[in-house]
């Protein structure tokens, strides 16, 4: 019996130590350079610079600032394409439910850059794509979409719109469709039916979705890259930059670290504000 | 007023249509461009049709390079993820055990991290140990961020299942091991495969992470940036749109599949 009380930490160890030696151990590292002082040429050294914090946050405020702005509002825009849409699938899918779901997922089978490339085709100046949108009207005859705000914000939509649709498709699939009926035979409309049930029912799979695209969104660096221009650069691009061009690790570092912390402040104050517990698939045992 | 009530009966269907379509149109951009003859080197902008690309699909002997590079890492982060990934779901679903909360958290927390933050602490570690970077911290890096999502997927599959299949095998006097083999790997065998196929895709597409903990190594994703400045062969186009069609075929193999597992399970009296 006592034998058998260890059998699940023998299956989780080889996992979990991977995770703790390759995932948190280097955030202690990370922790560490972010407190260092000196350049690349004359080395770096662990002086407790805390000031390092402070001075990348006052640097580079509007890009975080911005990188905050972009993904909310592409978080925004994916819920409401997805919330139809996986509502479409859930409820109107019929035996089409596999294939659609494979649609949805389709984009990931092509590289993540080659995706972002091809918006760039697509909203190159003088396409098609851009031409329409002349003629409407929603962009000046001699405006440009590439390098703006919106093309930015429509790349991360787009590049993150599975990670909305996928888990609201979960949530709405898995309602007991006998509630729904139960809220019609009591005379509820279809309207009201769906915001008091079917709404309230989802709200985890919103919850989990909001996150799963807001997070990656607000550190990503590919959209700003290849399609805005240098006055769209958001808090990745400066890491990435600091990182691996500029090679001023402790400011880097001391940014993620900022990054970091603001973003689990703000899914706590989300998890609080949304309440719940259903995080991200893990269900309650 | 016909064709209004038509509209408002399928305004969902119809919006789900355009939004799938929506989803669909850079794959068509990237399709259709892999037969595009450009004149420079940015293949932005429709030339004309040609099949030289596709006849010269692996002609670019870097492009070659960086493209097995990506799939020898992403066989090998596939192969570590999916066994680390699958002895930690069996543990979560099929034991009760002091610490599950911690655990849960530290599988979710990597994917609630933006990679830019992991690249940069993996790379923060490795330059402060004096690690160099290339393919080893590539694997290291792979197999690290696609432990959490094999673990997602695998545990789904084991929460459906039926226990009582192995027990029924136990007590037609199979061995564990033999209740193992024939009986619980077979109907775990596309819940597997999936998230193999996950962690296979995570790691070929990975740019992000990569880029921090490549050293002088070239996968495809980092071959496509460092081109994406002086101009992306059209090839790329080409093995883009190849990867795309294998992935697909395998994922609808993997779906068939599980439909014919869960028929399988499913034939038992109640």
């Amino acid at each position: 019996m006592r034998r058998r009380r260890l059998v699940p930490y023998g299956l989780l160890g080889p996992g979990l130590l991977w995770l703790a030696v390759f995932f948190v151990v280097p955030m202690f590292f990370m922790g560490i350079v972010s407190l260092e002082s000196g350049s690349l040429s004359e080395g770096f050294a662990l002086t407790w610079e805390f000031s390092n914090f402070g001075d990348s946050l006052s640097s580079f405020d509007t890009q975080f600032l911005r990188s905050f702005l972009y993904a909310g509002a592409a978080t925004v825009l994916c819920l409401l394409i997805a919330y139809p849409l996986a509502y479409a699938i859930a409820f109107r899918g019929g035996r089409y439910k596999n294939a659609l779901l494979l649609a949805v997922i389709a984009p990931f089978f092509t590289t993540y850059l080659i995706r972002t490339i091809a918006w760039q085709t697509i909203l190159a100046d003088q396409s098609p794509a851009v031409d329409v949108l002349q003629f409407v009207g929603l962009v000046a005859d001699d405006g440009r979409v590439l390098d703006t705000a919106g093309s930015v914000i429509a790349g991360l939509t787009y590049n993150f719109l599975p990670f909305m649709i996928l888990p609201i498709y979960a949530s709405l699939e898995g309602i007991d469709k006998r509630l729904i009926e139960a809220s019609k035979d009591l005379y509820a409309s279809a309207r009201s039916s769906f915001w008091r049930v079917t709404l309230p029912l989802s709200a985890p799979g919103v919850i989990a979705g909001t996150l799963l695209t807001f997070i990656p969104a607000v550190g990503d660096y590919i959209n700003a890259e290849f399609l805005g221009g240098p006055g769209q650069a958001m808090i990745g691009n400066v890491i990435q930059s600091q990182y691996l061009v500029i090679k001023d690790y402790p400011v880097a570092a001391a940014l993620s670290f900022v990054l970091m912390g603001v973003i689990l402040l703000a899914v706590l104050a989300y998890i609080r504000f949304a309440g719940s517990e259903s995080l991200m698939g893990e269900e309650a045992k | 007023m016909k064709a209004w009530r038509w509209l408002k009966d399928h305004a969902i269907a119809i919006y789900g249509g355009l939004a799938i379509a929506y989803m669909l149109v850079p794959i068509a951009v990237i399709a259709v461009f892999s037969f595009n003859d450009p004149e420079g080197k940015f293949n932005f902008t429709w030339r004309g049709f040609t099949f030289e690309h596709w006849s010269n699909a692996f002609g670019i002997e870097e492009l070659n390079d960086a493209l097995s590079t990506s799939i020898q890492l992403a066989a090998l982060s596939t192969v570590g993820a999916t066994i680390l990934g699958t002895l930690i779901a069996m543990a979560l679903v099929r034991y009760e055990f002091f610490g599950r909360r911690p655990a849960n958290f530290l599988i979710v927390i990597p994917m609630a991290t933006p990679e830019v933050v992991i690249g940069a602490s993996l790379l923060s570690m490795f330059v402060y140990v004096g690690v160099a970077t290339g393919f080893a911290t590539l694997l290291i890096a792979h197999i690290m961020f696609s432990i959490s999502f094999v673990v997602v997927v695998v545990r789904s599959r084991l929460i459906g299942f039926d226990r009582g299949l192995e027990e029924a095998a136990a007590d037609l006097g199979a061995s564990p091991l033999t209740a193992f083999r024939t009986v619980t790997l077979p109907l775990l065998a596309p819940g597997l495969i999936a998230a193999a196929l996950l962690a296979f895709v995570l790691s070929l597409d990975d740019f992000v992470i990569s880029a921090f903990n490549s050293g002088q190594t070239v996968t495809f994703p980092l071959f496509i940036f460092g081109a994406s400045q002086r101009g992306i062969p059209v090839e790329v186009n080409v093995l883009a749109t190849i990867l795309f069609i294998l992935t697909v075929m395998a994922m609808v193999a993997v779906v068939t599949q599980q439909r014919r597992a869960d028929r399988m399970s499913a034939v038992r009296p109640d």
